[in-house]
């Protein structure tokens, strides 16, 4: 059906098109577990802010499982070097994770006032921690990730989980923390009422510039650093190993892409455009077209890092020859064709029952829900 | 070389969080499918005893759910972080499953829990219904496609090594989908889920009926249970059956191993009911056995020889020096792809590429095997007898114990009289915990008695895992044991809570 160049490429874009599926469906609400200690006055704010998302964060979580394991399926190198290396982070982020599911389903089974603020911090971590290393772990990729690969494919990592927190790359932290916090508080705004409204729009506001601010630093500061670039690769269309192509590094080299298609500007351009529209319109009450807005920049922010580094997927910094790219990290021809006739029949599958069951469960979460079904919701 | 201790650190590792997730997995599993039954009661019957029944024990489920999910994340990183060259190895064959599992199953599961628990009011009652079985079927889904990607460890179908990749590669996806050992250990697996969650309604029944609470309530779970589990424990042991059945096929020298059968025997081999296996001697020093038996479930014939462990051994050293021959033909074609010599040396002995592999645990160029470490490697290939022999023996005791229950319990529950049988209500009361000694049990005979491989013949374990420091591994144990031990903690203290107070915890104002 497709010959293999076209197969990785289509590949490359299913594993963006994952990522931002995580960003706008579990980065809402991860982005409500991130405000919820602040916003969240009273235990009842807090159950409204919970139940907001109760119905659907685990679903949403999924998004994050499926892109693993796509990552695994399309791009095995880069899954075993990528998480072995960076081994801590990924701890840490699993870590934190482990407080979600709990958190959400254990928080309100008990009245325990300090059981129950426990658990509040937990969502929390659980939240901010993995929106933060999101960014932190693009943020080294721009870098590159010491690493080398044997005859064998064996990769061996060089670096420390220390080294991974340069300024850089927590400036990348911030943007994501900032993308995935406005995308829950614009989620928020559209389904709570009141005080609560209230503070979520000015949450929605703050995170909108810091994003601004940073998404913009960031960008001035890649335009400046040594990029990654292919100098000799053999021909795509065939079956590689990273072992056979040729990398050098250029200053600006990560705008490259951009200048050779000028046309691509315009996914930047986009994240702006979406987070003004949230700045603009969430004041009078569109809050649905905040939301939307608000992951239209999802889509750009992280569009505009992978159209950067393609066709690099895991740069290394050390031995930047066994750089892992999209076009020699992935799997064999047969796999991805198979996995992309998968994609294509269940993708619409979930898609459609996501959003039933966003539809069943529509409607403005108040405070006083929450106290006649004390003990059906968290 | 890969650093020995490295290797062991990441298996206990693995092997602790896996036998922690599955924990949570087989309630999942056999719970889904009695709430379905329990709200198609409801739905047909109208009476509101049925919804709190769903209700409840749905409850319970979703206390258990999210340890389940939270271990689940685990597990899908861990071949990434600690099995990296694994990974790279069969990642093109073992990944597909696993996103699609993903793609199939989590998402489906995922999505109608949180209807089932929040949509109560905001469906039909058919369309709950609906819901619920949805949440089931996903749940079992989910169990078809990751025991694809473990049958394939098991025996490695539908693909084949690629020499420039330097990993295995798919060849075949149906013939993955539809391997026959992942097709018994998917039914194996979900009914042992079966009897886990009737086990567990059957059980907290019994004790509401001793006490003598929430009668109505309990009489209906526990009639449910009992026919469900009577199901589940039949089909687990007939497909048990099932399950040897394929080991005799794709791996002997699991099967020998578990049946500490130390020489070729004549057909049909006898079956060692007891016996204390010596692995200095290499023989039993005691055996109590049953003619026949093992022929007939191993080959399913009365003439089919069965190979005895030192048979294996032998053979799988011959393989180990072959082995060795493409393991050195492999590497002057990956230095030189024009080197016709080492690709028709490598041809020859491609199929033996896996065994040569094995002495890299003891030398880093197989050229340096002498005849001890081909001898070493060889008795490695098949695992240590005795917690083989045992742990399989405990899971199929169990699995005779509580068949005995639920024949007992499903006969008072058709005449109608278990209410007034103390001593049944006891029995099933204090059964609770034998599915979950069973299943671990049983995971441990498949896992450990696939040793020294992670995919049988095709990848060794030592060669298998990340290169990390010893540091890292006892740092990332020591976070999984404090981490999981906490959450078991509140796990457990809510799951005894919610079950003391029962199905009154649906209505009153203070729980
Ligand atoms: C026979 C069944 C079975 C087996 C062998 C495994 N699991 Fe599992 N897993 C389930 C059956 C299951 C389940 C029944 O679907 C769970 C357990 C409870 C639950 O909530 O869903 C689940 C949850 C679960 C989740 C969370 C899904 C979610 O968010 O809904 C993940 C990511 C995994 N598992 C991954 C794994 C991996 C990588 C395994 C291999 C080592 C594994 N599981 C073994
Ligand atoms: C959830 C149920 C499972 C349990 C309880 C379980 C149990 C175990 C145990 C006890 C070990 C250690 C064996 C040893 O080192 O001696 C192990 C190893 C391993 N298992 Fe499983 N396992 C489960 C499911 C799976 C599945 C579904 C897969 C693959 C899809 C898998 C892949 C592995 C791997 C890669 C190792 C490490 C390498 C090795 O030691 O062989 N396991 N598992
Ligand atoms: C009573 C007769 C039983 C027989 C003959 C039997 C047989 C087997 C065999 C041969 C295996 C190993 C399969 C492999 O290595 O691939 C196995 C694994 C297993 N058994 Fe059993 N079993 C029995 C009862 C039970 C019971 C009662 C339970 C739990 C309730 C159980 C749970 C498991 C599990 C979870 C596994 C690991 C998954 C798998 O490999 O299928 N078994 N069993």
């Amino acid at each position: 059906m497709f010959d293999y160049a076209t197969l990785k490429l289509i590949w490359w874009l299913l594993v963006g098109v994952l990522l931002i599926g995580f960003a706008i469906m579990d980065g809402h609400d991860m982005g409500v577990g991130t405000l919820l200690p602040f916003l969240g006055k009273d235990d009842t704010d807090r159950r409204v802010m919970i139940n907001s998302v109760a119905p659907h964060w685990d679903g949403n979580q999924v998004w994050f499982i499926t892109a693993g394991g796509a990552v695994f399926a399309a791009w095995p190198l880069v899954y075993a070097t990528a998480f072995s290396g960076l081994y801590w982070a990924l701890l840490l982020v699993l870590f934190a994770l482990f407080f979600r599911p709990v958190g959400f389903e254990y928080r309100s089974k008990l009245p325990n006032p300090a059981w129950r603020k426990g658990w509040d911090w937990g969502l929390f971590a659980g939240s901010a921690v993995p929106a933060l290393v999101f960014g932190v772990a693009f943020g080294n990729l721009f870098q590159g990730v010491p690493f080398d690969l044997d005859d064998s494919m064996r990769s061996s990592y060089s670096g420390s989980f220390w080294a991974l927190l340069n300024p850089f790359a927590l400036l990348c932290g911030v943007v994501s923390l900032s993308l995935l916090t406005l995308q829950g508080a614009t989620f928020l705004s559209h389904r709570v009422e009141g005080p609560l409204q209230r503070r979520t729009i000015l949450a929605a506001r703050v995170c909108g510039v810091v994003l601004l601010v940073s998404f913009s630093l960031a960008g001035m500061w890649v335009a400046r650093m040594e990029g990654y670039v292919l100098e000799s690769i053999p021909d795509v269309r065939g079956v590689l190993t990273p072992l056979m192509k040729e990398v050098g590094r250029a200053p600006g080299g990560w705008f490259a892409n951009f200048n050779n298609f000028p046309q691509l500007w315009i996914i930047p351009v986009l994240a702006y455009a979406g987070v003004g529209v949230v700045l603009a319109c969430i004041g009078s009450g569109w809050t649905l077209l905040s939301f939307v807005a608000s992951s239209v920049a999802c889509v750009s922010v992280i569009l505009t890092a992978g159209v950067a580094l393609f066709p690099f997927v895991l740069p290394s910094s050390t031995h930047p020859d066994v750089s892992l790219t999209a076009w020699d990290a992935t799997s064999s021809q047969l796999t991805l064709t198979v996995m992309l006739w998968v994609a294509l029949i269940f993708t619409p599958v979930v898609l459609a029952y996501t959003s039933w069951a966003y539809r069943v469960m529509a409607g403005k979460i108040t405070r006083d829900y929450i106290a006649a079904n004390d003990k059906q919701l968290y | 070389m890969i650093n020995e201790t490295v290797v062991d650190l990441s298996r206990l590792q693995f092997a602790a969080t896996a036998l922690y997730h599955f924990l949570f997995v087989p309630l999942t599993l056999g719970l889904s499918w009695l709430l379905v039954i329990m709200e198609a009661a409801y739905v047909m019957s109208g009476k509101e005893v049925y919804k709190d029944m769903t209700r409840f024990w749905g409850k319970l489920y979703g206390i258990n759910f999210a340890l389940g999910v939270t271990t689940g994340i685990t597990m899908e990183f861990q071949f990434g972080t600690n099995w990296a060259y694994y990974s790279h190895y069969v990642g093109d064959i073992f990944g597909a499953p696993l996103a699609i599992e993903g793609l199939m199953a989590f998402f489906l599961e995922s999505t109608m829990v949180g209807l089932f628990f929040f949509g109560w009011n905001r469906l039909s009652k058919a369309g709950h219904l609906t819901v619920t079985t949805l949440m089931a079927l996903g749940t079992n889904l989910s169990a078809v496609l990751i025991l694809i990607a473990n049958g394939w460890m098991q025996d490695p179908v539908g693909s084949a090594f690629n020499p420039v990749t330097m990993r295995m590669e798919l060849t075949d996806f149906a013939a993955l989908v539809f391997n026959p050992v992942a097709q018994s250990k998917f039914v194996h697996t979900v009914s042992a889920g079966y009897v886990t969650g009737s086990l567990f309604v059957l059980g907290i029944s019994s004790w509401y009926l001793l006490k003598g609470q929430h009668v109505e309530f309990a009489r209906r779970s526990f009639r449910i249970a009992a026919a469900f589990g009577l199901a589940g424990t039949a089909s687990v042991i007939v497909l048990g059956d099932e399950s040897g059945y394929s080991v005799g096929e794709a791996q002997r020298s699991k099967l020998a191993a578990i049946e500490a059968m130390w020489e070729t025997e004549p057909a049909p081999a006898g079956f060692n009911l007891i016996a204390i296996p010596n692995e200095a001697r290499q023989a039993n020093d005691f055996e109590l056995r049953i003619p026949y038996v093992l022929g007939l479930i191993a080959t399913r014939s009365t003439s089919e020889v069965i190979p005895g462990i030192k048979e294996i051994r032998e053979k799988n050293r011959q393989r180990i020096e072959s082995g060795i021959q493409a393991v050195i033909a492999l590497e002057g074609m990956r230095k030189n792809p024009q080197d016709e010599a080492a690709r028709a040396a490598f041809k020859a002995h491609e199929k033996d590429l896996g065994y040569g592999l094995l002495v890299k645990k003891y030398v880093e160029d197989p050229r340096q095997a002498t005849p001890e470490i081909i001898h070493k490697a060889a008795m490695d290939s098949v695992p240590r007898i005795a917690p083989l022999f045992w742990s399989f023996r405990v899971m199929v005791g169990l699995g005779i114990a509580m068949l005995a229950l639920m024949v007992v319990a499903f006969w008072h529950s058709v005449k109608g009289t278990f209410q007034n049988k103390p001593w049944l209500l006891k029995w099933a009361l204090y059964s609770i915990p034998l599915p979950w000694i069973a299943i671990e049990a049983g995971w441990f005979v498949a896992e450990y008695g696939r040793q020294p491989w992670t995919v049988f013949g095709v990848l060794p374990t030592h060669l298998s895992a990340s290169s990390l420091s010893v540091e890292s591994l006892w740092g990332s144990i020591a976070g999984f044991v404090g981490f999981y031990s906490l959450l078991l903690v509140a796990e457990m203290y809510l799951m005894f809570k919610y079950a003391r107070l029962g199905p009154s915890v649906l209505h009153a104002k203070t729980a």
